[in-house]
């Protein structure tokens, strides 16, 4: 009994062992070439580690102010993100609790989430264009707190009308204000959700691709539109491309190391109970 | 501390109208006890009180100020909730000490005022936990305790004691009572339990479907209801319902007759102020301790009728023997005492004590009080 026990657990580890490396592999062969030299990139048979770390191919992206790219997208995804998790929380607390809209307000602001970006970025990019927001941080800023503001309210309104209003009204009678409530009650009563929400809604705006792609020119380029650039008819820039998606995944895994957390209890069990 | 005045409160939800025209006067210092039945509208007066419903009509007045436009936290109440409310985040020190936060209170004050409150309620050693690391009787008391070391005008409690068990809800109901004699506050308190209306109460306000079916002392409701509700409400067992006929055979003097054979002539002085409704239907109501057995009527006081039953089922509880018999086609229960009935199927002697009967018009179901 013992020993067939031991024998299934190894065997499952080895076929942990296994997954892990088929998935990140791929990551990995990124993350090494990023820091190879040319000439490693290109060698035949290829080698598995660079010879020595070296930056050179993320010292050539300061220098040409490709990485600047990725600083639009921190600048903007962020900036977005806090715009959006602002007005999305106080809506969604109205809608919790003033009813605000009845039944169906939430349900129709959720489903203006599901049209497809591709469908309404023509359009969109016509009204940029007269309004003279092409290329522009308040243009790129506003699209994406548009897009995300529906699924922060859906969520948000659902980790809002889990907190016992009880616990609200008690804390109204007891001396705050509705602000004092939101604050001191609500507020640390969501705070996992309200990461957990936040992460998600920073990596769409870092993700996207097809709004950036149409609204921007040269000024706010976001990364991943400059990784495509270095995508050419003639050769590919491996070690550019290497090193700019080390920049551009960074993020997103400190921002998931950091806060996973608040994330997993977020995600996973609604924002009070535990 | 201070008066409460409730004038024409009104208080609808959509369709539903929950509070209809209360009118109520709270003295300074009072204790109370709005009851009721589920769905009757305790609640919905609590929180127009307290300020988290505003009022359809009518004006809440507190000391002497009209609140209608007053927000909660300017009215300067304290609150119960029936599930504690408190905070799962904070402590119990954090949690006690929130509204003297919230009104800014110099942070040794708030030490001081918490460790008294933590001292009446007997919960110093817990300070330092988490409200989930409480049992029920503890998250109750840390839930009083935030409420009674804000120096309030007034203390709102909504069943407070609901979610306890009955023993710790006794012990608390003790400790209500004595923090109220310590305190001196004007507080009132909803329960659906009339044994916490009747023990905790100088004054029982009866609600039924949104209006105040009857107010005053406990006794006064218990001992001269106004109708057959409030008759039924209060006391444990519940009164019985005879139903009769209001008579005057023979010249005897007025009499209520139950069904074929039984005949409770009524004390003079009620018989002269009934006697305009002689030969109308009424409902005897009578409690169950004023029907009692011949040996122990003693030197109470009384107008006590003979009749004799047949009593066919016994429970006796020790000291005192339920035994119900019927009469008049309905079951009536009397409080006998231990060993006036061996076994069921004997036939006795008991006393009804018409001076405590109520007579109830059927129609109206009123208690008639003669003119
Ligand atoms: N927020 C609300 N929305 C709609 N109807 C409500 C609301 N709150 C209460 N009601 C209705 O108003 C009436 C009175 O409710 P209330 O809570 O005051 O009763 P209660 O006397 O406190 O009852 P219980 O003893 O069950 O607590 C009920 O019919 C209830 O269904
Ligand atoms: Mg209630």
């Amino acid at each position: 009994m013992k020993r067939r026990r031991r024998h299934s657990t190894a065997l499952r580890f080895a076929a942990a062992v296994l997954l892990l490396v088929v998935f990140l592999f791929p990551i990995y062969w990124l993350f090494m070439i990023a820091f190879k030299t040319p000439e490693e990139i290109f060698s035949s048979p290829p080698t598995w580690y660079p010879a020595s770390i070296q930056f050179d191919n993320f010292r050539g992206l300061f220098k040409s102010g490709d990485a600047k790219t990725v600083f639009n997208s921190l600048f903007i995804a962020g900036t977005s993100t806090l715009i959006a998790m602002f007005l999305g929380t106080i809506a969604a607390y109205s809608l919790a609790r003033f009813r605000t809209g009845g039944e169906n307000l939430a349900v129709w602001i959720i489903s203006q989430r599901m049209i497809p970006p591709i469908a309404i970025v023509f359009p969109l990019f016509l009204l940029y264009v007269w309004l003279g927001w092409v290329d522009t941080y308040h243009g790129l800023i506003l699209l994406y707190t548009a897009f995300n503001l529906p699924y922060v309210i859906w969520m948000m309104r659902g980790y809002i009308e889990d907190v016992p209003l009880e616990l609200e009204e008690s804390a109204l009678v007891d001396g705050c204000t509705r602000w004092g409530a939101l604050l001191k009650v609500v507020f640390p009563m969501v705070r996992n959700g309200l990461f957990a929400t936040a992460v998600f809604t920073f990596v769409f705006a870092w993700n996207d691709f097809i709004f950036a792609l149409v609204m921007t020119r040269s000024e706010v380029t976001t990364y991943p539109v400059q990784v495509t650039h270095y995508f050419g008819a003639q050769s590919n820039f491996w070690a550019k491309i290497a090193a700019m998606s080390v920049l551009g995944a960074a993020p997103v895994f400190l921002a998931v190391a950091f806060l996973q957390r608040y994330l997993v209890r977020g995600i996973s069990l609604g924002a009070v109970k535990g | 501390m201070a008066r409460l005045r409730l004038q024409g409160i009104e208080k609808s939800y959509g369709n539903v109208h929950a509070v209809r025209g209360v009118d109520l006067d709270v003295a300074e210092g009072e204790f109370t006890v709005l009851v009721g039945p589920s769905g009757c509208g305790k609640s919905t007066l609590l929180r127009c009180i307290a300020g988290l419903e505003e009022v359809d009509a009518g004006t809440v007045t507190i000391g002497d100020d009209a609140v209608n436009n007053v927000r909660p936290r300017d009215r300067n109440l304290a609150m119960v909730f029936q599930n504690y409310a408190l905070y799962p985040y904070m402590n119990v020190r954090e949690n006690i000490a929130f509204g003297l936060k919230a009104r800014r209170t110099p942070a040794d004050e708030i030490e001081t005022r918490v460790r008294r409150a933590a001292g009446m309620l007997g919960i110093e050693s817990l300070l330092d936990r988490l409200p989930r690391q409480l049992s029920g009787g503890q998250r109750q008391r840390v839930a009083i305790g935030r409420a009674i070391v804000r120096d309030a005008r007034l203390f709102l409690f909504d069943e407070p004691l609901s979610n306890l068990d009955a023993q710790l809800r006794d012990e608390m109901r003790t400790e209500i009572k004595r923090l109220h004699q310590e305190l001196g506050k004007t507080m009132i308190y909803v329960t659906h339990d009339q044994i916490e209306a009747m023990t905790l109460a100088d004054r029982i306000v009866l609600l039924r479907e949104g209006v105040i079916e009857q107010a005053g002392a406990p006794l006064d409701l218990f001992e001269r209801p106004v109708s057959r509700f409030v008759a039924r409400f209060l006391g444990s067992p519940p009164i019985n319902f005879i139903p009769g006929r209001l008579v005057d055979e023979a010249g005897a003097g007025l009499a209520v007759r139950c069904g074929e054979d039984a005949v409770f002539a009524l004390p003079p002085e009620r018989a002269a102020a009934l006697a305009s409704r002689a030969g109308s239907d009424v409902i005897l109501g009578i409690r169950p301790e004023h029907i009692t057995g011949r040996a122990h009527v003693g030197g109470r006081r009384g107008h006590f009728v003979p009749h004799r039953v047949v009593i066919d089922l016994v429970q006796p509880t020790g000291t005192r023997l339920h035994g119900t018999f019927t009469l008049a086609g309905i079951e009536v229960l009397a409080e006998l005492q231990a060993h006036d009935v061996e076994r069921p199927g004997e036939t006795i002697e008991v006393l009804f004590d018409m001076q405590r009967a109520i007579i109830i018009d059927p129609t109206s179901d009123r208690v008639i009080q003669g003119d």
